[in-house]
């Protein structure tokens, strides 16, 4: 079917290409405005070439130094646009309406870049893996190549290789994450949403430890990915065929009755099954990448089963990438659509934040356990989605940057606690942590009191933030799920408290490793962010309404 | 601008937890003074309160208002009126026992080298003094939001406290101890939580109506009174009486009032003494104070509404908690279904809407605060001293410790509102306050009286006199600092009891502001029937 799709809109292409040549135009790039994107992309093709002309030996430290660069330049000509007027007064489409510099893509940039950071130090940490031969380990498996468990991989270890291509391909994913929330048009969507998948894919296979278990999520991660990737295509197709065009204002100016038709899809167009069944499947691809119920059953796996620096990386930038394309593809085409999307999301939302909540109950590993709490936070942004007023976008804007920093942070904890067989990731491991090593316990707690909402952290702040704004867009309904699946939540939350703190430590229990300054860095900032934006959330919150107005 | 006493009484504990748990490891005692000063230093504060406030002056004194979030139309706005003045004096004054008979709670838990990392007597400190800062700011905010982030957070010292330094006594051993008490604190935390959020979903559609109504949300008590005497803002009677369930929930869990009382017998058995005297005699505090602050200020309508199955909820708990107190074999169980009866003598003076009920609940809540103390404090103890909770391993304590039973003896009597002690006046003044409103239920909360002369009696009976039992035989007497905790306890109790005069006066005035909120005037006394 897909293919079909694809001849008839190449079809149309050429047929306008014919009608209008005289007008074809050199295409204008506003250079400046894509910079961000830009400088990342400049940086990860840059550590392709480290890869293969700068010596063994120094790779690990070039690449570090160039992938941290390269983000905090990108993150200074966000702000640097910010701070010129592009996200309110000038926002406005740049590369040919492919994608738009407004509030919101800034907004939501920034933080990937910011938590991009993060996730870049914790993937550079070698300190935590107990040396062999005075080397020194990361995270990442000797050679992505070599079948586990065989002489080859042996040899490469034993050679001490290490998989500095990680880099790159984080950057490379950046980039694609950087223009998802941005992209304007369907296909600018969907090449962004390739570009920000493919290397998670592989950095999901790239685990040290638990190489089988590692490479199970990676497949499962790129099969189920794929087929939604398929869904988005397919939606895309069937957008185009309603609308005869991919730009999303676009779309949204046929929905509302106001565009002229394209001749050539005089039949199709306005046609509302087409607009229905497209607009479905794109959405669905989407919020399968947001990890919503019912397309949530791959996270739990690939979050268990990916290197951990690399899930604490995806748990919180994909996020916000992707609720930044959700928005914007709702806010922007799909806004005509209201009566029709809301009802849906409302279940979505009610689903996916009960579901999220009470099967975390059940686990006993950290990992999976905070992928199911990410489920249940997936529900919560969505309550703020479906408000459909721009109180409901800067309130997603800010719960994702307050979240992403607790995430991220979590997960670098989790890197800490070790047994012989690398990463004690089960509960009953946990227990006792508070007395072994107090203070990453209490850092740990900060951030599970976090996600459970408490007074006083980011995430207070933000559940509030997004259920003011439901209530204020009339889902009171939602709220009071929502207060519902907290508390539930809080319970598992507090489970892990109560193990760390009340229960005595197992004799053979892991130890805490002690970090280098690259992931005691990620920790103390994502504790920082948790507690100011509990604390003094105006500024980021000011700062998230100035950014809460799609262009179009 | 003027010095801002209020939060000065709130960051000084604040700081002080922070200061106590950064002293090193090795300086145990240290801390524990440093602890004590701070708290000391609260007291005077609080007492300052007390002398700057004006009876006769504006509803709210002493006030400040800061911006804070301005998104969520959040304002940081202090304010006491005679309740609230006297509810952080009550604060300031238990704080510094708790910690004096808490001295030597986190001993057991140090390890016997010294560990750099572990210091659970810093954090025993610490978290002492972070609740009663985080107790005493909502006993002083006027700005809803506030209100509830700190109404909430505090559960969160609690909850360590709760879990992290229970009482290790009896013969259940250390495993089934740490389980209990881990237990006892994660039902603590999730009752109370579970409570705290459906607040949320009202505190959020307190601002969904605010921003409907007056263009922006608000969530300061000023700005609503404000807004409502000029007619800008009418509630829906359904959407009120929603946002009065939402938050009468969340106080009726904390106070706790019956049903919704069971994590309290758990809590209180399993933490030590000065914990359980935190909890009861302080924490819960807050839940009562915000029934008379918020629901009855905010919801008045909702609040007439609820009134007669809040009341018959009160009664219940009266009873019912007097019931189970007397059939418990654990004292402190027993002391805190003795709690539970007595809160809801508390809820209902604020509910039978009379001026004397509701200074009565007022006042109660002060005597509660402190004969709870007294009782629970001597009981704790005891109990220390002969490594038992049960009632049955005692007997005969009297003739091997006899100040220690004595001073028992008082918190106990206090416990039954004897008069000539305080809590007598308060238990009289609501009774009276019911009655000329609700005489049946005013006849029916009077059997708790009964029931409380029975379970204070049958315990003391049991415990003090009798033959000396084994365990007790040797037993020693208080110490000079277990006296220095109970003594000042029980002479304000005796003050208290025949002079309370000092507290009422402050009283007074707030609550015939709350009354005149909830539209309520005394009933007049029926002449005719007194003529005849």
């Amino acid at each position: 079917m897909s293919t079909t799709a694809d001849v008839h809109s190449l079809w149309t292409a050429a047929a306008d290409i014919h009608l209008a040549a005289d007008a074809i135009q050199a295409p204008k790039i506003e250079y400046a405005q894509l910079s961000p994107t830009l400088i990342v992309l400049a940086a990860a093709i840059i550590g392709v070439l480290v890869e293969a002309f700068v010596p063994r030996r120094a790779r690990h430290g070039t690449q570090l130094a160039l992938s941290v660069t390269g983000l905090a330049a990108a993150f200074a000509a966000v702000v640097t646009l910010a701070a010129g007027g592009h996200a309110t007064t000038k926002a406005q489409l740049a590369a040919m309406g492919a994608v738009a510099v407004d509030g919101p893509a800034l907004f939501l940039q920034g933080t990937i870049l910011l938590v991009g950071i993060l996730g870049v130090l914790t993937f550079a940490e070698r300190r935590l893996e107990p040396a062999e031969k005075g080397g020194t380990l990361d995270s990442f498996t000797a050679q992505g190549a070599a079948v586990p468990g065989s002489e080859d991989e042996k040899q490469a270890v034993r050679a001490g290789f290490t998989t500095t291509e990680v880099f790159p391909l984080v950057l490379f994913a950046i980039a694609g994450m950087l223009v998802f929330p941005a992209a304007a048009d369907l296909l600018t969507l969907f090449v962004a949403l390739e570009i920000l998948s493919l290397p998670l894919y592989l950095l999901c296979a790239l685990a040290r430890r638990r190489r089988l278990l590692s490479q199970e999520a990676a497949v499962k991660y790129f099969l189920l990915g794929a087929f939604s990737s398929a869904f988005f295509l397919f939606g895309v197709a069937l957008l185009y065929g309603y609308a005869g065009t991919l730009n999303l204002g676009g779309i949204a100016s046929v929905i509302e009755g106001g565009a002229q038709l394209t001749p050539a899809l005089a039949d199709t167009t306005g046609n509302d099954a087409l607009l229905l069944i497209g607009g479905a499947m794109v959405v669905t691809g989407l919020l399968f990448k947001v990890g919503a119920v019912p397309f949530h059953s791959w996270t739990p796996d690939v979050y268990q089963g990916a290197p951990t620096p690399v899930t604490g990386f995806m748990a919180a930038a994909t996020k916000v990438a992707a609720f930044g394309a959700l928005l914007r593809l709702l806010y922007v085409a799909l806004p005509g659509l209201r009566w029709d999307w809301r009802p849906v999301m409302w279940g979505v939302a009610i689903l996916t934040m009960v579901v999220g909540a009470v099967v975390a109950v059940t686990q006993t590993d950290v990992k999976r356990l905070l992928a199911y709490s990410s489920i249940a936070h997936a529900g919560f942004i969505l309550a703020g989605v479906v408000a459909t007023s721009p109180e409901g976008v800067s309130s997603v804007l800010f719960y994702l940057a307050a979240y992403s920093f607790v995430t991220v942070g979590a997960f670098a904890v989790v890197t800490l606690v070790r047994d012989a067989g690398g990463e004690s990731t089960h509960l009953s491991g946990w227990a006792g942590l508070g007395r072994r090593s107090p203070l990453v316990a209490a850092v740990f707690a900060v951030f599970l009191l976090a996600f459970a909402g408490i007074p006083l952290t980011s995430g207070f702040a933000g559940k509030f933030a997004v259920f003011k704004a439901a209530a204020e867009g009339g889902a009171g309904v939602l709220v009071v799920v929502g207060v519902i699946a907290s508390a539930v939540a809080a319970f598992f939350y507090i489970r892990v408290i109560v193990l760390m703190f009340f229960s005595e430590p197992k004799a053979e229990g892991p130890t805490v490793a002690v970090p280098s300054v690259l992931t005691s860095t990620v920790i103390a900032a994502g504790v920082v962010v948790t507690v100011v934006l509990g604390i003094l959330p105006q500024y980021f919150l000011d700062l998230a309404g100035q950014a809460g107005v799609f262009v179009r | 601008m003027s010095f801002p006493l209020l939060t000065a009484t709130a960051l000084v504990p604040a700081v002080g937890a922070v200061a106590t748990a950064a002293v090193p490891a090795a300086r145990r005692t240290a801390a524990k003074w440093l602890a004590l000063a701070f708290s000391l230093a609260t007291l005077v504060l609080a007492g300052a309160v007390l002398a700057r406030f004006d009876p006769g002056g504006d509803r709210y004194q002493l006030t400040e208002s800061h911006a804070w979030i301005s998104s969520f139309g959040v304002r940081y706005e202090l304010g006491v009126d005679g309740i609230g003045a006297v509810m952080v004096a009550l604060t300031a004054l238990l704080v510094p026992f708790v910690m004096l008979a808490g001295w030597h709670d986190a001993d057991p838990l140090e390890e016997p080298e010294p560990n750099r990392r572990w210091r659970p007597t810093q954090g025993f400190f610490a978290l002492v003094l972070l609740v009663e800062a985080m107790v005493v700011i909502s006993f002083e905010a006027t700005d809803v939001f506030l209100f509830y982030v700190f109404f909430e957070a505090m559960l969160i010292p609690m909850y360590f406290l709760i879990g992290g330094f229970g009482d290790r006594a009896g013969e259940r051993g250390e495993d089934e101890a740490a389980k209990q008490r881990s237990y006892a604190a994660v039902k603590f935390l999730l009752y109370n939580l579970a409570g705290g959020l459906v607040m949320l979903a009202a505190v959020v559609g307190l601002y969904a109506v605010t921003a409907g109504q007056l263009g922006e949300g608000t969530f300061s008590l000023a700005r609503i009174a404000e807004a409502r005497a000029a007619g800008d803002l009418a509630f829906d009677p359904t959407v009120e009486k929603l946002l009065f369930l939402g938050f009468f929930l969340a106080f009726a869990v904390k106070a706790p009032l019956w049903p919704l009382h069971t994590w309290l017998p758990n809590a209180m058995g399993e933490s030590t003494a000065p914990v359980a005297v935190l909890i009861t005699a302080v924490v819960d505090k807050v839940g009562t104070f915000a029934m008379l602050r918020f629901c009855l200020q905010l919801f008045p309508g909702a609040s007439e509404w609820a009134t007669p199955v809040v009341l018959v909820l009160a009664v219940v708990s009266i009873l019912y908690g007097a019931l189970l107190a007397v059939g418990q074999r654990d004292i402190k169980r027993l002391i805190a279904y003795a709690s539970v009866s007595h809160f809801g003598f508390i809820v209902l003076g604020i509910f039978a809407m009379t001026s004397q009920g509701q200074t009565g609940a007022t006042l109660y809540m002060v005597n509660h605060g402190i004969s709870t103390a007294a009782l629970m404090l001597v009981a704790g103890f005891l109990i220390s001293r002969r490594g038992s909770r049960l009632i049955a391993d005692f007997g005969g304590v009297q003739k091997v410790a006899p100040v220690l039973a004595g001073t028992f003896l008082i918190g106990g009597l206090a416990t039954l509102s004897l008069p000539g002690l305080a809590p007598f006046v308060s238990e009289f003044l609501v009774l009276v306050g019911t009655f000329s409103r609700y005489p049946v239920l005013g006849i029916v909360a009077t059997f708790g009286i009964v029931l409380a002369a029975l379970y204070v009696l049958v315990l003391y009976q049991r415990t003090m006199t009798g033959p000396v039992r084994d365990g007790v035989r040797g037993m020693p007497d208080l110490r000079a600092r277990e006296l220095a905790v109970v003594a000042p306890l029980i002479a304000l109790l005796l003050f208290l009891g025949v002079f309370p005069r000092p507290v009422t006066d402050i009283v007074d005035p707030a609550v015939r502001q709350t009354l005149s909120d909830v539209h309520k005037t005394d009933p007049k006394p029926d002449l005719t029937e007194a003529a005849k």
